[in-house]
């Protein structure tokens, strides 16, 4: 066990996934650098200029070529500097990526991971907070990942990298460095589909992942206080979802709030509340609430306060369901 | 570089200033475009009798696809798009394949082992980065593999193309790009796609060698795929190769050409044809007559007619096997709606 940042568990399971030399890691300035996050910090050196690859400034390409690269049976890692640059590869992502096992009936298939830095909350410039995932678990054939700690960040990261399939795995910037842990030495892996039930209660369920897990668990922590027992779940898997998870704990409990920062409209919360009305209404005491971010763009650093969710207003909307 | 195409053999089947043909590797090339058009009409004709559904014709073209593979080992790849089965049936992804993914089956993208051929490309342009991710791979695995990738004068237009072109020429990856220039995008001429003179002398701009051939030559066309392929193979990076064809059907069976060009413009390319300039010239050397002709062709009918015998046969996929092929194994919430929709079927 070592105490290590996020950040650092990231480097320590791309250090790790590079002992299988089907394993590449592709990306802007991720060599020389390190990263834009310096989460490749030092892979190249270690490994080579080879297999930790400085690619030229084109995400389709680096997303296209990764994919040729999985189909030719390397296990390729893409890294996309932010979220919100991700978008120029999304055909790749969707017309290819996400399909070439059903266009060809497990012929041939994509093994490989993009990792995608998301989220808000470090002031950064436009288009680099983005938290649009519910874009990528809308798409058959892609698994969506969220870390919130050191030690699910290394074990998700294994996990994605081990996967005969795609898997598209998010990464909370603003927790890159805020979040520090233990973090098992060596290999292990956390399994892609399974929750994380954090905290157990019996008063209401409070679902999350990612970055807002903080604020989530911050939240469970002040009602306590207040003597409501909360259940904490962190999705860390948004596609395949946990749903059994999901649904004994809103069984139990009867109420529910589910937290994310992304855009309340057509958000990954609407999936989480459907599948509660679907599978647990007769057990619900209140109706579902969801905290989410607004649906405006993200406002940059002076007003950004304003859209992502907070402590209070997840408190907020909690006691509503607790009093209805 | 020459903006003069390459060419071997005239349209009148004389062969332009070198040595003569080998008789024997002739005349399996033109073996090859004879099924390639055959395939190509009985494709069509499935079509209108409602047996597949759209079908995107390559007639004109054979030569083109044909000369592009020819010089390939088995273990190179090819990475197409959907106007080329002519060529993917040539390295080796079978008839019956291509035409079950004609008539709407996805076990038509599920060729033999060992056969290195993607399914084809429907969107247009974003392939041809495929093929440079592959040959990168074989490079770093040391195998010695090349990929070649074939695709329209449209697809050039692409911002896809850009980033596969660079991509290539910074990493000198051992990729061939074959651009079959027939004229025409859909309802798009060449003229409209592009201001630059040819396609081929874009390759300048990423540090490659381009080279234009006649794209009805099958002996031009497999002699720059053959150099294209020996620079890769050494070492020495990928090349951008741009055979002039043309379109001679409409872009599929679900266009209709006399809405945007005049008839006369085939005709001109129809006296190019490409199989006829290799008939002309096995003729001229005693190597062709009635009796071969009708040979190959009983042959190549024999094998396409088996194609869609086969094809026909199989049963459609049930609504259970539409989820089986997501993810390696189905994931717990897509196994939740199999069970569902295997229920309503019933």
């Amino acid at each position: 066990m070592s105490v290590m940042t996020l950040a650092q568990a990231l480097n320590s399971a791309l250090d790790t996934a590079l002992d299988d030399p089907r394993v590449v890691l592709m990306g802007e300035d991720i060599g020389t650098t390190g990263g834009v996050f310096r989460i490749t910090d030092g892979l190249q050196r270690k490994h080579g200029s080879e297999r930790v690859i400085d690619t030229p400034v084109a995400e389709s390409g680096i997303v296209g070529a990764a994919f040729g690269m999985a189909i030719a049976g390397l296990r390729p890692i893409v890294e996309i500097q932010f979220m919100g640059f991700s978008y120029p590869a999304y055909d790749q992502v969707i017309s290819h990526v996400a399909r070439i096992r059903s266009r060809s009936r497990h012929r041939f298939t994509a093994p490989m991971v993009i990792r995608l830095p998301y989220g808000g909350g470090i002031g950064a410039s436009e288009h680099h907070s983005e938290s649009t995932e519910a874009i990528y678990t809308h798409i058959p054939g892609l698994k969506v990942v969220v870390a919130s700690t050191p030690e699910n960040a290394k074990g998700l990261l294994l996990a994605a990298v081990d996967d005969p399939d795609p898997v598209i795995f998010l990464e909370p910037i603003r927790a890159y460095r805020a979040a520090r842990g233990e973090v098992p030495d060596g290999r292990y892996v956390t399994p892609i589909g399974a929750g994380m039930l954090e905290q157990r209660g019996s008063d209401i369920s409070l679902i999350s992942y990612g970055a807002m897990m903080r604020e989530t668990r911050d939240a469970a922590h002040r009602l306590a206080a207040e003597g409501v027992s909360a259940e904490v779940i962190d999705l860390r898997s948004l596609v395949p979802l946990d749903a059994d998870m999901v649904v004994a704990s809103v069984e139990k409990t009867g109420r529910a709030v589910v937290i994310h920062e992304a855009p309340l409209t057509g958000g990954y919360g609407a999936e989480v509340v459907a599948l509660i009305q679907e599978r647990a209404l007769y057990s619900l005491r209140a109706p579902v609430r969801r905290v989410t971010g607004w649906d405006v763009s993200v406002p940059l650093r002076l007003a950004e306060r304003h859209y992502l969710p907070s402590t209070g207003r997840i408190m907020s909307a909690a006691r509503d369901v607790l009093e209805a | 570089m020459s903006l003069e195409p390459r060419q071997v053999l005239a349209a009148d089947g004389t062969v332009i200033d070198r040595r003569e043909p080998d008789v024997s590797t002739l005349a399996t090339m033109y073996a090859a475009m004879t099924e390639a058009r055959l395939y190509d009409r009985k494709a069509s004709a499935l079509q209108r009798q409602g047996r597949l559904a759209t079908y995107a014709p390559y007639e004109g073209q054979e030569a083109s696809q044909v000369g592009a593979v020819a010089p390939l080992a088995p273990e190179d790849w090819l990475v197409a798009s959907y106007r080329d089965a002519a060529a993917m049936h040539l390295h080796g992804y079978p008839w019956k394949n291509l035409l079950l993914t004609r008539m709407g089956d996805e076990r038509g993208g599920h060729p033999p082992e060992g056969v290195n051929v993607t399914p084809p490309s429907i969107t247009v342009g974003g392939h041809m980065i495929h093929a440079v991710g592959i040959a990168w791979a074989e490079k770093l695995k040391g195998t010695g593999a090349v990929a070649l990738t074939m695709f329209g004068d449209g697809a050039t237009s692409e911002g896809d193309f850009h980033e596969a072109m660079n991509f290539a020429g910074v990493y000198h990856v051992p990729t061939v790009f074959f651009c079959q220039n027939n004229g025409w995008a859909i309802s798009m001429p060449r003229s409209r796609q592009t201001a630059s003179r040819t396609i081929a002398q874009k390759a300048d701009a990423y540090g490659l060698p381009g080279v234009l051939v006649d794209g009805n030559d099958v002996l031009a066309v497999a002699e720059v795929v053959a150099e294209a392929v020996d620079r890769a193979r050494a070492g020495e990076g990928p090349t951008l190769i741009e055979a002039l064809t043309y379109r001679v059907q409409g872009h599929t069976t679900a266009d209709d050409d006399r809405r945007y060009r005049a008839r006369e413009e085939a005709a001109g390319w129809l006296a190019r044809d490409p199989l006829e300039r290799v008939r002309l010239w096995l003729e001229r050397h005693g190597a062709w007559d009635e009796a071969r002709q009708s040979g190959i062709e009983a042959e190549a009918s024999r094998r396409i007619e088996a194609a869609v015998a086969e094809a026909e046969a199989l049963e459609s996929l049930s609504a259970g096997e539409i989820f089986d092929a997501m993810f390696d194994e189905p994931t717990a919430p897509l196994a939740v709606q199999r069970h569902r929709a295997e229920r309503s079927a019933r």
